[in-house]
């Protein structure tokens, strides 16, 4: 219950039009429980007095009446549909906004699946139980408490009779409320793991194709499918018993009125008049018990959905900001000092240990290594995509700690390793980083990036639509338009990590004669397998397990390093098993 | 069938952005859905059949009731007679237990068939868009269709689970009350009936407005959804830019437009209440007058007006409840329908009718003037023709975009060439089972994915029935072995989302393991090795000509180290082959090859691109 009580804080914004709402129900209740009355009114001095000119005007005062409720419970229906979906909306982009916050390391632990499903399915869950109660829960109390002032009014004695009944309501939803927690729960995390298996699906439908795995991930859906069902199924046949047992307990009720009443009619103590009113007032009753039992219904599914939302809102980024973060504007001079850092900081090896290294301004740094030797972890520091563990990264001698996130990534661009495009145009997908930029500043970044001509070469040029993750180019030119996104924001500081592998060794060195044009002024990290990507570069660092094991120019370190000395060898066809060798 | 056509066409092609789920659609044919989502509920006729039994005893208790109150009023209360009244309220009792009874066990049996018949559903779904070509899945958003699965499906769910029996026994109810009315007075209840055309003129009114509502804010929903996949999916661009900001304008645009579709939807079937409320409380008012009138012409008891008045209260119960069923239909209906527009999309690569299973092949590989393009107008392959001989290692060269990984599309049938063929053993690739012809493929793909399950089952997935120990060995001649063992949990590590927690090079060599496993007849790697260092690669080389030996080998590849040891290489520039013959040959014809192959060491010096050469 908490967990939802936390949420109604979005409903804020909107308290005036759920207030009207509430206050508009009022009104319908107090126009509902006058009609009782005036059935009586019809009965006992109407008909039983053979008087016409009442039964008219009574009738006739009914119809208007229920029509002027009926309109208050228009307006009542749309506030409380605005304000629910209102709520929603809040609350899904609450949500989105979260996970803007989030770094790498929180990325790497959410799935996307996991994340939808919190959006979608659980905000609607929860969306669904206020307009729900917006409806009815003023009624349902109010609607309770005026009928049984009616009843009392009545008939104090048969009133009593009726009041048993409600703690046995209360005791009754208070279990079914607990029991059904849990199983709601269970629903939504099998409903997460139906949706990964969908997503991963549709992401991965080429290997699936490739290995002919169709009959197999059939069979995976057909478990995530069959565990949720078995959930649903679960928690729906404990629902079952819900509306029935209320009915039950409000039926009972009318039967112990009759008898007790009956008795006193029967004595002379009652009209049947009185006793008409009476169920008709108990009929009243039932009727805000029962929404309140729908309510009730829906109130452990709201809480468990709660719950995974609150998940979501309190996990807390990794890196953050600190309130003390200023603004730089760095002329590119990085630095790391004794910088070590493991992803998982419970029991996971060291990924990169002691690690000192500085790029001066307008230098080209190189970075060499085995795979999985931490080349990108390094890199990925930098914009502190990830918090080191110890030591320090600084940007012209100040510790990135200490800036604002949006000056610290504003100046550098990075071409991740895993190529990310936009299912946009291509222009649009370049622009990323600077939504401003003038054609004439996305063409000249797509020239330095040797994707200028190839875009030109397209029906559609620039206004290509890229098709979902980008799948309508190849490798290669996915990799030239992530190059020219990064040159684009024009960055003192660029990271290229890994962003030509997939790119033609002569269309890589046009890059490389472009990029050493651009880069006088630029500070740059480039990850790369060929050596001939880091021939020029001011400084080669090699890493190994975490550490650099060696550091200087090409010639230097073809000199000292035995290490790089193998690397170059193996390009160079010296490698095992190559009789031909070039 | 004319008009499944049009919906497909109206749903596919095309490029960009969401076009297969935001055109606003006209209404389609309404009992064609509903029907077909009955289907459904067919393979549990018998407990619907017991459902339906349990439905109309449980009517007629919850409609003897009243009459047995005022019964109870007018012969007992009245007469004074207290062992008739004790007689019949613990009848009523009786009868009230008996409805508890039903009722549950309704709910009960119903909770399993609604869920099944959605389980059923979403299998449907899923199974089919497995047969669905590539080219599916690269122009629709994949939150979009994961919204068909989950939202969609979802509208379905409400409809189909809460109020199937509910609407039997609403539509039972009403029956038996106007049955009941009559036996009790007719002019009674000719005058409680004449309200029931304009509630449902009112409820078919708005039930036709709840449809169009729920598919806008169904479509708009997998829109959004789509929005989310997509950026949650490229988080790692977005902050890296810094564009979080554009990221929620983009966001916020379409969570507007669903909360005003939302609005706009919600609302209509919720007036159904409040505008029945009128007309039963009309109804009640009308009831008393006529009593009342009745009463004093003699036609009537007063007996009989309390039943009435009670009969009318019960009368709008069920029809409140019909009127928000066939609402809810409606709004199941618009879900329903956006799901069976996927399941009635064709796949674009059936296999043909008569199509068999492609025997164990040697490996002989042919393409015979092959044509293809991605889209009409652009070629990306042009009249090519090669052959590669059983065990022959082919290397395809070239500059990005030059057609090789197209190639490799068209021999694993990702896509159906336009002209010419593609055989295999001389057997067009077109004739055979799909299946047959790619279990016999091991695909190294450009893009390695990664399925989030452990490393162990990952690389399985080249063979599902590989003990552990076939799976270590792959690994090991992947050169995968040292660095997994490396890991925390071996090869129980996990991987996370698309395999986030490895370096793009250590999920290279997975998918190379997973690959080697397969143990294919033709293996093809596509840049199989860019983003692994070149000391690892020649490990891996060492390993993968182990494996190609005797395998008809496809390799595309830009490290020129790669590619020296091939039988064949051909050079490939805007879906041609412009050049093709040994690596020897290739550099003596001092061509496109020999500038492709000098550029790498360009850097180096003339000097070391001459001993280079002069180890020819």
């Amino acid at each position: 219950m908490n967990k939802l009580k936390r949420l109604l804080k979005f409903v804020n914004p909107y308290r005036k039009e759920a207030i009207w709402a509430l206050l508009l129900l009022i009104a319908v209740i107090a126009v509902d429980l006058s009609l009782p009355r005036l059935i009586q009114r019809l009965i006992d001095k109407g008909v039983t007095a053979s008087n016409m000119h009442v039964i008219l005007t009574t009738s006739l005062l009914m119809i208007g009446l229920a029509t002027l409720s009926a309109l208050m419970m228009i307006g009542n229906t749309l506030l409380a549909a605005r304000v629910s979906q209102n709520f929603a909306a809040d609350l899904r982009s609450a949500l989105f906004q979260q996970v803007q916050t989030f770094s790498f390391g929180n990325l790497d632990q959410l799935r996307t699946g996991k994340l939808m499903v919190r959006l979608t399915s659980d905000v609607n869950t929860i969306q669904m139980m206020i307009l729900l109660a917006l409806r009815i829960m003023t009624r349902a109390p109010l609607l309770m408490l005026g009928s049984s002032v009616l009843l009392v009014v009545t008939s104090p004695r048969l009133a009593l009779i009726v009041a048993i009944f409600l703690p046995i309501i209360s005791v009754f939803l208070y279990f079914f409320i607990r029991r059904a927690q849990p199983l709601f729960l269970r629903v939504q995390s099998k409903l997460d793991k139906l949706n990964q298996v969908l997503l991963e699906n549709l992401a991965g439908a080429r290997v699936v194709k490739a290995f002919v795995r169709t009959p197999h991930e059939n069979a995976r859906f057909a478990v995530a499918n069959e565990e949720l069902t078995a959930e649903n199924v679960k928690v729906r046949r404990l629902m079952a018993v819900l509306p029935p047992t209320m009915f039950l307990i409000l039926n009972v009720r009318t039967v112990a009125v009759l008898w007790f009443g009956g008795q006193q009619a029967i004595m002379g103590d009652l009209t049947v008049g009185q006793i008409m009113a009476f169920t008709n007032y108990l009929m009243m009753t039932m009727f805000p018990l029962l929404l309140l039992g729908m309510l009730a219904a829906r109130l452990p599914q709201a809480n468990a959905s709660a719950q995974r939302i609150i998940e979501v809102l309190d996990s807390t980024p990794e890196v953050q900001e600190r309130s003390t973060a200023r603004v730089l504007q760095a002329t590119g001079r990085v630095a790391f000092e004794q910088v070590s850092f493991r992803y998982n900081l419970s029991g996971e090896e060291q990924v990169l240990t002691d690690i000192n290294l500085v790029a001066e301004p307008g230098e080209t740094v190189a970075i060499l290594g085995a795979t999985g030797s931490g080349k990108s972890t390094l890199i990925n520091l930098i914009p502190r995509f990830y918090e080191v563990e110890a030591g320090r990264v600084t940007l012209d001698g100040v510790d990135i700690r200490e800036l604002t996130l949006a000056s610290l990534r504003g100046q550098i661009g990075v071409a991740l390793q895993e190529t990310i495009l936009f299912s946009t145009t291509i222009r649009e997908n370049i622009r990323y980083g600077r939504p401003q930029a003038s054609e004439a500043e996305v063409v000249a970044a797509a020239q330095a990036a040797q994707a200028d001509a190839f875009i030109q070469a397209l029906p559609e040029g620039y206004d290509t639509q890229l098709e979902q993750r980008g799948t309508n180019l190849s490798g290669g030119q996915k990799q030239r338009i992530a190059i020219a996104r990064a040159l684009l924001i024009q960055p003192p500081v660029l990271i290229l990590d890994d962003s030509t592998s997939a790119v033609d060794v002569e269309t890589e060195a046009q890059i490389q004669a472009a990029l050493t044009a651009l880069r006088q002024d630029k500070t740059a990290f480039i990850i790369a397998q060929r050596i001939s990507t880091v021939l020029t570069a001011d400084k080669i660092v090699v890493l190994e397990n975490g550490k650099i094991a060696a550091e200087g120019t090409h010639a230097e370190l073809l000199q000292s390093s035995p290490i790089y000395q193998e690397i170059y060898n193996s390009q160079l066809g010296e490698g095992p098993g190559s009789g031909l060798a070039a | 069938m004319t008009k499944q056509t049009e919906r497909r066409s109206s749903m596919g092609g095309g490029h960009g952005p969401g076009r297969g789920g935001h055109r606003i659609e006209k209404a389609k044919d309404v009992r064609g859905t509903l029907r077909r989502l009955i289907m459904y509920l067919r393979p549990f006729t018998g407990t619907l059949l017991l459902v339906f039994v349990l439905v109309v005893i449980g009517t007629l208790l919850v409609i003897l009731v009243p009459y047995l109150l005022g019964v109870a009023i007018d012969d007992y209360i009245a007469n004074r007679d207290l062992p008739g009244l004790l007689r019949i309220t613990l009848f009523m009792l009786g009868a009230y237990l008996g409805q508890w009874f039903i009722q549950t066990a309704q709910n009960y049996l119903m909770a399993a068939v609604s869920q099944r018949a959605l389980r059923d559903l979403r299998r449907d779904l899923f199974e089919h868009l497995q047969t669905l070509s590539l080219s599916f899945f690269d122009q629709h958003p994949h939150g979009e269709l994961l919204s068909r699965l989950t939202n969609d499906v979802d509208a379905v769910n409400l409809a189909v689970s809460e109020n199937l029996t509910q609407m039997l026994s609403s539509l039972f109810t009403l029956g038996g009350i106007v049955v009941m009315m009559f036996a009790v007075n007719s002019w009674l209840a000719l005058g409680t009936l004449t309200i029931l055309p304009m509630m449902v003129g009112l409820v078919g009114i708005i039930g036709k407005r709840t449809r169009s509502g729920y598919r806008k804010l169904q479509q708009e929903m997998g829109r959004l959804n789509g929005i989310m996949e997509e950026t949650f999916g490229g988080e790692r661009v977005v902050l890296a830019y810094g564009q979080q900001q554009a990221a929620l304008d983009k966001f916020t645009a379409s969570n507007t437009a669903v909360r005003d579709y939302g609005i706009k939807a919600q609302v209509y079937p919720l007036l159904i209440g409040p505008l029945m409320g009128i007309m039963s409380n009309a109804n009640i008012a009308v009831v008393a007058g006529l009593g009342g009138w009745l009463a004093l012409q003699g036609l009537a008891s007063v007996g009989n007006i309390a039943t009435f008045i009670s009969y009318s209260r019960k009368f709008a119960g069920p029809l409140r409840q019909l009127g928000n069923l066939y609402n809810q239909i409606q709004a199941a209906l618009a879900g329903a329908e956006r799901v069976f527009e996927i399941i009635d999309r064709e796949p674009k690569l059936n296999d043909l009718p008569h199509a068999i299973p492609l025997a164990d092949i040697e490996g002989a590989v042919r393409f015979e003037q092959v044509n293809f393009s991605y889209a009409p107008g652009n070629p990306v392959i042009q009249e090519m023709s090669l052959s590669a001989a059983p065990g022959q290692t082919i290397a395809l060269v070239g500059p990005t975009g030059a057609g090789k990984t197209t190639i490799i599309n068209l021999l694993t049938r990702f896509y159906d060439i336009e002209s010419g063929a593609i055989t295999i053993d001389g057997v067009d690739i077109r004739q055979v089972q799909k299946a047959s012809l790619r279990g016999q493929l091991g695909i190294v793909l450009q893009d390695t994915f990664l399925f989030s399950t452990s490393v162990m089952e990952n690389i399985r997935y080249g063979r599902l029935d590989a003990t552990d120990e076939e799976v270590i060995a792959a690994a090991r001649l992947a050169n995968a072995d040292h660095f997994i063992r490396h890991l925390p949990q071996g090869y129980e590590t996990e991987l996370s989302e698309r395999g986030s927690n490895f370096s793009l090079g250590q999920r290279q060599l997975l998918s190379i393991a997973r690959a080697v496993l397969a143990d294919p007849r033709i293996l093809i790697l596509d840049e199989a090795t860019s983003s692994v260092d070149t000391r690892t690669e020649a490990h891996i080389q060492e390993a993968l000509l182990k494996l190609m030996a005797g395998r008809t080998s496809f390799v595309i590849a830009h490290r020129l180290s790669t590619i020296r040891e091939a039988d064949k290489v051909l050079v490939i520039d805007k879906g041609r082959i412009i050049e093709r013959g040994t690596h020897a040959e290739l550099l003596a014809q001092r061509g496109f090859y020999y500038n492709l192959y000098v550029s790498q060491f360009k850097g180096l010096g003339e000097k070391e691109v001459e001993t280079v050469d002069s180890r020819q």
